[in-house]
């Protein structure tokens, strides 16, 4: 499987959004708030789904700006809910092993007196194979 | 013992191509009573019925196994085949290995496997089918048609030039149904009213059509040719004999707040009314639930201006019980409630309406005289937007998942309409898809396009939102400019989807006749029986049965009310000869049968048995053949085992099931 | 004596099939092609309520490993109340079938109209996966017919 089919199917399963269900109204980004402050579109996450570009979502300016006001949701008629792969192309970046983003050489230079224990466990959890 | 022949069908390739037509053949041979087999390209062709015949002659077959398509499809045409070829038509079996066999299971030594099987069941039955001769059944030479709209008086019109009564039921005062409430019509532009008012003029002149509105079908039971059915005549508590339609008291009725059906709402009538102009027939109703005289005793004002002495407040409901041998329904749409969309404000803003709504604002005698104006403030509007697909085309529980068909066209014609009538009003459409398939649509919604200057956007609105100035704000997208818009509106119109009318379910419930999940009427075949509901003697005409026009809905009557007359044209109806039948020897007149009959078919009667010697008198259940449908409920319930099921008796289905599970 | 292997599972499945509705809906999966185990082999009948429960007790018999009922919504019954009294009938002969040691998985009433060809298709293929997790079937034997 090509890396963008496997991602694809990733964000299909984490989401359980089908695009083909999309009928592509618009409904989605006539009701987004932030559509202004976007790259990729609402309506456009879906053909990007589509298309298996999932590289492009997750590296969009989109994912970070979407408030999860859950207006697409919400009001779409084909119950295909873009918001959901907005949300699915998070997970993709923070499910994101191996690139670690912390190493235990990092730790002594990052230690705060004031960071909880649990916190570094827990990081170590997540970000460590 | 049963001289049997096996039919196995290729259906083209669309058999053959996963089972080895010829190995079930081979097969069927193996088992007893099978004296020939063969399998042929297409059984149902002329060719391949001649080979049926042939063998039957030349092997004296006794009965008949074809594996072929659905028995829904060809049953009756093998039936006619064994029955030219000299054998009763009811020792034919269809063993079904297209549609549950062939068409579903794509390796083939599994489907010839299950073909086998399903051929073996279908061999175990036809051995123990007997022949069977369907009983006749008179036709009452009379139609009902339920809906008074354009459906119904085609249908009806249609029906009565051939000759036939027709009564026509309307649970409304007056008949003319939703097209009496548009304007004008595409692609024509014709207007409604100068279209249908002459139709209803003619329904009501003609002598063979009565018109019983401000009714109900109350009851309906009998088949087909010869349906009994009570229909409910509201107290109108107006005499229609007396009334001669001068109108004093709906203009002295001091109760005049009332919000109007016809005008969806928009304008005011009073208690007494006749809900339009052109109303038939012109006489007025008694709105109890609104009248004064009803909630107080006092008032009856109308009594006393009526100078033909027609008002009558004791009028009670009449029931009228009559006979019919077809029933055509034709009880049209309704537009969808808006109260789940609320982002298209249209329960906070009186300037936001549905397309039927603004059809009456268009409309010269409607609420504003034709004057396209805001309900709010009654001020011209400049900016005008239309949304379509409002509610159709939509999965989610708010919705119709359904194309509404209807918004496209009357959408472009509102659009084309006001721009040619206010020059200075900019329109906005945002649409989805613009469906113009008929004739000259496409060319119409070009003109508005083109010729009238309607800007389309394709995308949708996501909201409307009333503004303290009064404007609404619409937010939208423009997905070919990948741009959302904001703009302010003056009105905003929903092109909101239509859904069958609210009573339909019911009455489909008392006719017995097949309904959808979204309330629409089931054909009895998608293309070729479009017009007849499977329930035999009942049909369809108009939207009942599915979103259309105008002109289609006037084809569609004239189709139904063919097909009824084809029917009331017929002397004798033949009687499904698949009935109960009580053996009366077991039979202990329980009456345990008769209670489970739906249609009230059996009866008892003291009968003279001979019971293997000893005579004597019993109570015995007898099953009237022209009231039972076959449905097999007595079958099981009888405790004595004296019911069965002639077709499907209960050694017939136990024999496929040992067959089955050999 | 002969040790043979143990052959695939291939369950025999009974589906009665109303007339009206379901026979037309298992009609609509096939020509929609939505597949479905070929187990299944359906009997027509004029209504559910045709389906008499010595019926479904000879398909065991016979040794089926599951027997389906298929009807029209309630409501939208050809005759009206056919599929009240199947669904009333059948619920009782299930619960007894199961304390006789045929679990309630193996025998089911669905409704399916003649619009519904996918849910026959889903329906036939839960129904047979469900067979399948149960395996096969005791045997009942009908001691009437035993000398």
């Amino acid at each position: 499987m090509s890396h963008g089919k496997s991602q694809t199917q990733k964000m299909k399963e984490i989401t359980g959004v089908d695009p083909y269900k999309c009928m592509k109204c618009g409904k989605c980004s006539a009701t987004c708030p932030l559509f202004n402050e976007m790259d990729i579109k609402p309506h456009q996450f879906v053909s990007y789904v589509l298309n298996e570009d999932i590289d492009a979502l997750v590296n969009s300016k989109s994912l970070w700006k979407c408030l999860s006001c859950f207006a697409c949701i919400e009001r779409c008629p084909r119950n295909v809910k873009p918001g959901k792969l907005i949300d699915g192309a998070r997970q993709l970046v923070v499910r994101q092993r191996g690139a670690d983003y912390l190493t235990p050489e990092d730790i002594p230079e990052r230690l705060d007196p004031e960071l909880p224990q649990q916190l570094l466990v827990s990081a170590f959890r997540r970000y460590r194979r | 013992m049963q001289r049997i022949g096996v039919f196995v069908c290729h259906c083209g390739s669309n058999i053959s191509a996963t089972v080895d037509v010829e190995k079930v053949a081979q097969m069927s041979l193996l088992e007893p009573g099978v004296v020939h087999a063969e399998d042929y390209q297409y059984m149902c062709s002329e060719a391949g019925q001649a080979r049926i015949t042939e063998a039957v002659k030349e092997k004296k077959l006794t009965g008949i196994v074809v594996c072929s398509c659905s028995p829904r499809m060809h049953e009756t045409t093998f039936r006619n085949a064994a029955e030219r070829a000299g054998i009763n038509p009811y020792m034919v079996e269809i063993a079904n290995i297209r549609e549950h066999c062939s068409w579903i299971h794509k390796n083939i030594e599994e489907g010839t496997e299950k073909a086998i099987i399903l051929a073996r069941a279908a061999i175990a039955k036809v051995t123990l089918n007997a022949p069977l001769k369907p009983g006749e059944s008179r036709v009452t030479k009379r139609a009902l048609v339920i809906g008074g709209g354009i459906a119904g008086i085609q249908t009806a019109l249609d029906i009565a030039e051939a000759g036939y009564e027709v009564d026509i039921v309307e649970k409304t005062p007056s008949i003319g149904g939703r097209m009496s409430q548009l304007d004008k019509t595409f692609p024509t532009l014709d207007c409604s009213a100068c279209i249908l008012t002459p139709k209803m003029v003619e329904a009501s002149a003609h002598d063979k059509i009565n018109i019983y509105t401000y009714s109900e079908v109350d009851q309906v039971s009998g088949f087909v040719g010869d349906f009994t059915v009570d229909i409910r005549k509201k107290a109108r508590s107006i005499n229609m004999d007396k009334c001669t339609g001068c109108g004093v008291c709906s203009e002295k009725c001091p109760s005049k707040k009332i919000s109007s059906e016809f005008n969806r709402g928009l304008g005011k009538r009073s208690a007494v009314y006749t809900p339009f102009a052109q109303a038939i027939p012109n006489v007025p109703v008694i709105d109890r639930e609104n009248c004064i005289k009803f909630k107080t005793g006092k008032c009856g004002i109308c009594e006393k201006v009526c100078q033909a002495g027609a008002v009558d407040y004791t009028q009670e409901d009449e029931i009228i019980t009559e006979k019919y041998g077809a029933i055509v329904v034709a009880t049209g749409f309704d537009t969808i409630k808006l109260d789940d969309f609320d982002e298209y404000a249209y329960n906070q803003s009186k300037d936001v309406i549905t397309s039927l709504e603004l059809e009456r604002v268009m409309n010269a005698a409607g609420p504003t005289k034709g004057h396209l104006e805001r309900l709010s403030d009654g001020k011209a509007p400049k900016n005008m937007v239309f949304i379509q697909c409002v509610g159709s085309r939509d999965v989610t529980c708010r919705g119709k998942v359904y194309c509404s068909k209807i918004c496209c066209m009357y959408t472009a014609k509102h659009a084309m309409l006001i721009r040619d009538k206010y020059p200075d009003v900019n329109v906005t459409v945002f649409y989805i898809d613009v469906r113009t398939p008929g004739k000259n649509f496409d060319e119409f919604y070009r003109r508005a396009v083109e010729e009238y200057g309607v800007n389309y956007v394709k995308g949708q609105v996501g909201k409307v939102a009333p503004q303290a100035n009064g404007q609404l704000l619409v937010q939208a997208v423009d997905l070919l400019d990948n741009k959302q818009i904001l703009m302010e509106a003056d009105m905003v119109v929903l092109a909101t989807a239509i859904e069958p009318e609210a009573g339909v379910r019911k009455i489909a419930t008392m006719l017995t006749a097949s309904i959808d999940t979204n309330n629409f009427l089931t054909e009895a075949h998608p293309k070729l029986r479009p017009v007849e509901s499977p329930t035999a003697g009942v049909f369809l005409s108009g939207v009942c049965q599915g979103p259309k026009d105008i002109p289609e809905t006037v084809a569609q009557a004239g189709s139904a009310a063919v097909k009824a007359i084809g029917l009331l044209a017929k002397e004798k109806l033949m009687t499904n000869p698949c009935t109960a039948k009580s053996d009366e020897l077991l039979c202990n007149g329980c009456s345990t049968c008769a209670n489970v009959c739906p249609y009230g078919a059996i009866t008892y009667e003291d009968r003279e048995v001979n019971d293997h010697g000893i005579r004597e008198v019993r109570r015995i259940a007898v099953v009237n053949n022209a009231l039972c449908q076959g449905c097999g409920a007595c079958t099981v319930t009888c405790p004595s085992g004296a019911m069965d099921l002639q077709g499907f008796s209960n050694r017939q289905i136990i024999a496929e099931v040992d067959a089955i599970c050999r | 004596m002969s040790i043979t292997a143990k052959t695939e599972f291939k369950p025999k499945i009974v589906a009665f099939c109303c007339n009206w509705c379901s026979y037309a809906g298992a009609d609509l999966a096939g020509s929609s092609r939505l597949s479905y185990p070929a187990d299944v082999k359906i009997i027509r009948v004029p209504c559910s309520c045709r389906v008499n429960p010595m019926f479904v007790l000879r398909a065991f018999e016979k040794g089926a490993d599951g027997v389906i009922l298929c009807g029209c919504h309630p409501g939208d019954c050809h005759y009206s109340t056919g599929n009240y009294y199947t669904r009333r009938r059948m619920t009782l002969l299930f619960s007894m079938l199961d304390y006789i040691g045929v679990e309630q998985g193996r025998t089911r009433v669905e409704w399916v109209s003649a619009a519904e060809g996918v849910k026959f298709s889903t329906t036939m293929n839960e129904f047979v996966e469900k067979i399948h997790s149960l395996g096969e079937n005791v045997r009942l034997g009908d001691l009437r017919c035993r000398n």
